[in-house]
């Protein structure tokens, strides 16, 4: 007893260092925690403060980061804290700049939304926090246990503020849904991430990670009489999978995409323009920490072993191939016949998940440069047109509605075109940003020299075309159809210059996206992501691609 | 002695489980998993886990399902409820996933006897102790942690948000 | 082995039946306590200064008709009195009542078992203490009994808080869970005169664990779940005879178990003068400071009236709850900056 008390006084639990890298997230939530006592303190009509303050507290915590990232450079650009709990690197910080800039949008559509709806109310702003403080953990959480917590963090917010507007039965149902789907699959999630604690000893990502050969070991004893093969192979891929079904649930892929379109229209639409960008692209922060730290070598085919005919077993860029296939195509074929803007933009969310999945599975700099700057290009186009719905939304019409947008050049000639370069964006046509995303999850894809891999960039690239269709059906709506009522708009001041801000960054980056490249590859070059080769594979044995999985390999 | 104690409460461990899903009141069905509970509790004991058989009881027995008896007894469920089941599809379900199970029950059982486990020392009886749980609490789990604290924060204004009545 | 086991199972049984005597004499003080605060007599007739009358009542309770009501869910009905009075009856195996002793040439430490946690296992039997009354409550099938029980167990949970969070002050102090370890840090004297009580450390404390213990209890000012003039007795309302005398028994066990429970935790349990060479005079000590509690709670429950509900809760969630988070705060920053 006396040992172990010796023993942590010399621990140096939080040193100034530790302390500063988490600076972020701790401003964050002192504001939460502020905005839910202003909230009290505040009358009815001055509750709008407590957005602002939410507001300058993303802005401080941008600052601290701002602060904070030379730091890091300095110090070999990553560092450890918590007893290995967290890992800010480049990743970790691109990251975090992309849920803050997230977050700030989000609470400038919200102001307008809740001034429509007359819910001001500080608990939102205050919960809005509090998730991106768990979307920021997430990005730089390397233990399962850290992770998942930051994990459920986000997603209990986020459950929370989809039911926020309790008078409206459809955002009762929305987070009703989400809420018991999300439950079962952050279940299935842990599950996945007990077995891999148990297969290889450790939460850790890089412990896990390095023992993760050892656990892939086939041990064949084999006496006079019997055989025993000892092949955990089975059991880890097993708990792979129900972590990746845990993931897939979160980013909303194919076929964990039921809770999508109802929970995207049911929430508050600033809501669901916060989780279609937050969640998701935390989701995929976690999703590359996860694969592309900790079971990097599960990646690839899992060699077997000929002598004593143990099969070989396809590994994880299969299961995300086959499922970014699947979303894309069902992304895109079912925003096809929606008529609620919501609903649309759910399904087409989803088939972006898809093709930011393809960054994941390309392995190379190309491709993981291209998730880390999809996500950021997506964050603000998507925050963009949600805006502009918002910015529809008045008196007696929700601006849900596709027929809401008929004539809009007439009453809103700004607001139509900016809508038109987000939507052009969602839909990667060349001069806009999202354009370049595109170019480089497919140009990944293509440059690993892959035959499936390629094919799959072709899938993805004639989904693209579909999904113009409905993309072009807004434009036609917004200038060509008439128009069918005259309830003017209500403009906001602020919402119209924070999407200007937006409409403008969008076509900047598709001119000239050396910036963002530049940051984005930051990330993509940081040592906690594993790249991997399908060439070098490719000379020893042949991929198991979708074709063929299952076959036992020679 | 160790042994007693363990096959005792097993026993009251897996029966009152039997009795929590064979019984059709769910009073009685709360009640017994109350009794899992405990008796999982001294199994903890057992095991050395001295701080995780109290919290055990504290929150589970003595918080968690004070709760659960609680919305039982207001909501007054009568006893002899109609059958409920439609789909009855789903029992001949319950079949082969019985089977599998039994199943794998029986391989560990056998596989078991094969593993021998490593004598435990005095430093594995140090783990259930409050001390090196706070200890750890506080070093190595720090973050999570405190996370978790945030994490229930949310979770009590979310009930709150979402349970407030409206003032109109 | 077997010798460890006897002694247990003497220890075991010498508490409890002493246990069950102070029961009884509890009741017995109880009214003449109230005759002597109200100046009139209390019971003086069975036997001399009536100290029999405790028995007469026990034979009475004994003969009395056990009724269960037609209605009632019997099996819970008869289950509650045993939940009830179960957990009360095992608090106080975990309590010190006294040093070590010699006792036919073998040394023998006075309290029944020694765990690492016991202060945890107090606070879980207590948590557990609930089950009695609510289901006391609901299986009379009785309005008033269920409306007692709904009360005193949202009361226990409300109250549990506060006396948990009271009870960390001390233990930050002591750093340790086990209350033989407890009340050793409370031997010795400051000055030279002032015993190392953990009351002079922990005076907020102890007024919050008081006031807890006091509707843990369900004494008086919080009596609420068997407030006579609203709902008859409570949850026991539709209990008769040994059923009745349990739940009784039960009250006065938690009573005792508070009381030792305070004088372990603030009152330095079983030390004074002289202990160090005549160990048999800790139980005394003990013995004294705990009847000098329940005094105490008597004078109280003659003294003053019955709170209301929103007020009794107000207290607990408003002011006892914070007061006691707060006072675990400053505890914690001081000894950080002395040490």
């Amino acid at each position: 007893m006396l040992a172990l008390l010796q023993q942590t006084s010399d621990f140096q639990i939080i040193s100034r260092e530790t302390v500063q890298l988490i600076m972020p997230e701790v401003i964050l939530t002192v504001f939460g925690c502020a905005a839910l006592v202003l909230d009290v303190m505040l009358p009815r009509a001055l509750k709008k403060v407590v957005a602002w303050v939410s507001l300058s507290g993303v802005g401080l915590s941008l600052v601290s980061l701002g602060i904070l990232y030379p730091n890091l450079v300095n110090n070999q650009s990553a560092r450890v804290g918590f007893f290995e709990m967290i890992l800010v690197d480049d990743y970790a910080v691109v990251f975090k700049l992309m849920f803050l800039i997230g977050a700030a949008i989000s609470i400038i559509l919200s102001i307008k939304y809740l001034d429509e709806e007359g819910e001001q109310h500080g608990e939102y702003y205050s919960l809005i926090l509090f998730s991106v403080v768990g979307m920021m953990f997430m990005a730089s959480a390397v233990d399962l246990l850290s992770l998942f917590i930051s994990l459920e963090l986000m997603a209990i917010s986020v459950y929370i503020l989809v039911g926020y507007l309790k008078r409206d039965r459809k955002s009762n149902e929305a987070a009703m849904k989400y809420f018991l789907l999300g439950a079962f699959s952050s279940g299935v999630l842990l599950y996945g991430m007990s077995m891999v604690y148990g297969l290889t000893g450790s939460t850790n990502l890089a412990k896990i990670a390095a023992a993760i050969p050892n656990v892939l070991k086939i041990d064949v004893v084999k006496t006079m009489t019997e055989r025993s093969v000892m092949d955990m192979r089975y059991l880890l891929l097993l708990s792979m999978v129900f972590m990746a079904a845990g993931m897939f649930f979160k980013i909303a892929a194919v076929p964990f995409h039921m809770w999508a379109p109802d929970a995207y229209e049911g929430a508050p639409t600033s809501i669901t323009a916060f989780m279609s960008v937050g969640v998701k692209a935390a989701s995929f922060a976690m999703f590359g920490r996860l694969f592309l730290y900790g079971l990097p070598d599960l990646r690839a085919t899992i060699a077997g072993n000929a002598a004593d005919s143990v099969p070989s077993l396809p590994g994880w860029a299969v299961l995300l191939g086959v499922i970014s296939a699947i979303t894309i195509v069902w992304g895109n074929l079912g925003a096809l016949t929606q008529n609620n803007l919501k609903r649309l933009l759910a399904y087409s969310s989803i088939s972006h998940a898809g093709y930011t999945l393809l960054g994941l599975i390309a392995g190379n700099q190309t491709g993981y440069i291209g998730v880390v700057l999809y996500l950021f290009i997506y964050t603000i186009m998507n925050l963009g047109i949600f805006g502009c719905i918002i910015a529809l939304k008045r008196r007696g019409i929700s601006g849900d509605n596709i027929n809401d947008l008929n004539g809009l050049i007439k009453k809103a000639p700004w607001l139509t075109v900016m809508m038109t370069i987000f939507l052009l964006s969602l839909g990667g046509i060349p001069p806009t940003a999202g354009f370049i995303g595109k170019f480089y999850l497919f140009g990944g894809l293509i440059e690993t020299g892959n035959p499936w891999l390629a094919r799959l960039a072709i899938l993805a690239v004639v989904m693209t075309v579909v999904s113009l269709y409905y993309y072009l059906r807004f434009v036609k709506h917004m200038y060509i159809e008439e128009e069918t009522e005259t309830t003017p708009l209500a403009p906001s001041r602020v919402l119209n210059w924070t999407l200007s801000v937006a409409a403008v960054v969008i076509v900047l980056i598709g001119v000239y996206p050396k910036w963002f490249i530049d940051i984005s590859q930051r990330a993509a070059r940081s040592q906690a992501l594993k790249t991997y080769s399908y060439k070098a594979e490719e000379a020893e044995q042949p991929l198991e691609l979708p074709g063929s999985m299952g076959a036992p390999s020679r | 002695m160790e042994k007693a104690v363990f096959i005792i409460f097993a026993i009251v461990a897996v029966g009152s489980a039997l009795n929590l899903i064979a019984q059709r009141n769910p009073l009685y069905s709360a009640l017994s998993l109350i009794g899992t509970l405990a008796s999982l509790s001294a199994l903890y004991v057992t095991l050395h886990a001295q701080f995780i058989a109290a919290m055990q009881i504290i929150v589970y027995a003595g918080a968690i399902m004070v709760l659960f008896v609680f919305v039982i007894m207001l909501l007054n469920t009568p006893e002899d409820h109609p059958e409920i089941e439609k789909q009855q599809w789903l029992r001949y379900l319950a079949i082969p996933f019985a089977a599998v199970l039994i199943g794998e029950a029986l391989y560990v059982f056998r596989e078991i006897r094969n593993i021998t486990l490593p004598a435990q020392g005095e430093a594995e009886h140090a783990i259930g102790t409050t001390w090196s749980i706070g200890t750890n609490l506080f070093t190595q789990y720090l973050l999570p942690f405190e996370a978790t604290s945030v994490l229930i924060l949310m979770a009590i204004i979310g009930a709150i948000v979402l349970a407030r009545r409206e003032e109109s | 082995m077997t010798g460890l086991l006897l002694e247990w199972l003497i220890k075991i049984a010498v508490v409890f039946a002493i246990l069950l005597t102070a029961v009884a004499y509890l009741s017995y003080m109880e009214r003449r306590v109230a005759g002597w605060i109200q100046i009139r007599v209390g019971p003086n007739r069975v036997g001399p200064l009536g100290l029999l009358q405790p028995l007469a009542d026990g034979l009475k309770f004994i003969f009395k008709e056990d009724i269960v009501p037609l209605k009632a869910n019997k099996l819970l009905y008869i289950v509650a009195p045993a939940a009830a009075i179960i957990p009360a009856l095992m608090t106080f195996i975990v309590i010190p009542y006294g040093s070590e002793v010699v006792l036919f040439g073998k040394q023998i430490a006075l309290h029944v078992t020694r765990i690492n946690v016991a202060l945890l296992y107090v606070l879980g039997l207590t948590s557990l203490s609930v089950y009695g009354i609510v289901l006391a409550g609901w299986s009379s099938n009785n309005k008033y009994s269920l409306m007692g029980g709904l009360r005193a167990s949202a009361q226990l949970i409300s109250y549990e808080l506060a006396l948990g969070m009271a009870i960390i002050g001390v233990l930050v102090l002591t750093g340790s869970l086990d209350l033989v370890n407890i009340v050793e840090a409370q031997r010795g004297y400051w000055f030279g005169f002032l015993p190392k009580w953990n009351i002079f450390l922990q005076p907020v404390a102890f007024v919050i664990f008081f006031l807890a213990a006091l509707a843990e209890t369900n004494r008086v000012p919080f009596d609420l779940p068997e407030a006579e003039a609203e709902l008859v007795a409570g949850y026991f309302t539709e209990y008769s005879s040994m059923k009745f005398a349990m739940f009784f028994m039960s009250e006065y066990l938690n009573l005792i178990t508070s009381c030792s429970l305070a004088t372990t935790l603030f009152f330095g349990g079983w030390t004074g003068p002289g202990v160090n060479s005549y160990p048999w005079l800790s139980i005394v000590y003990f013995v004294i400071k705990v009847f000098l509690l329940i005094f105490l709670f008597m004078w109280i429950r003659f003294t003053f009236p019955r709170f209301r509900y929103d007020q009794l809760m107000r207290l607990g969630w408003k002011f006892l709850l914070p007061t006691a988070i707060a006072n675990v705060v400053v505890t914690s920053t001081v000894l950080l900056l002395v040490n």
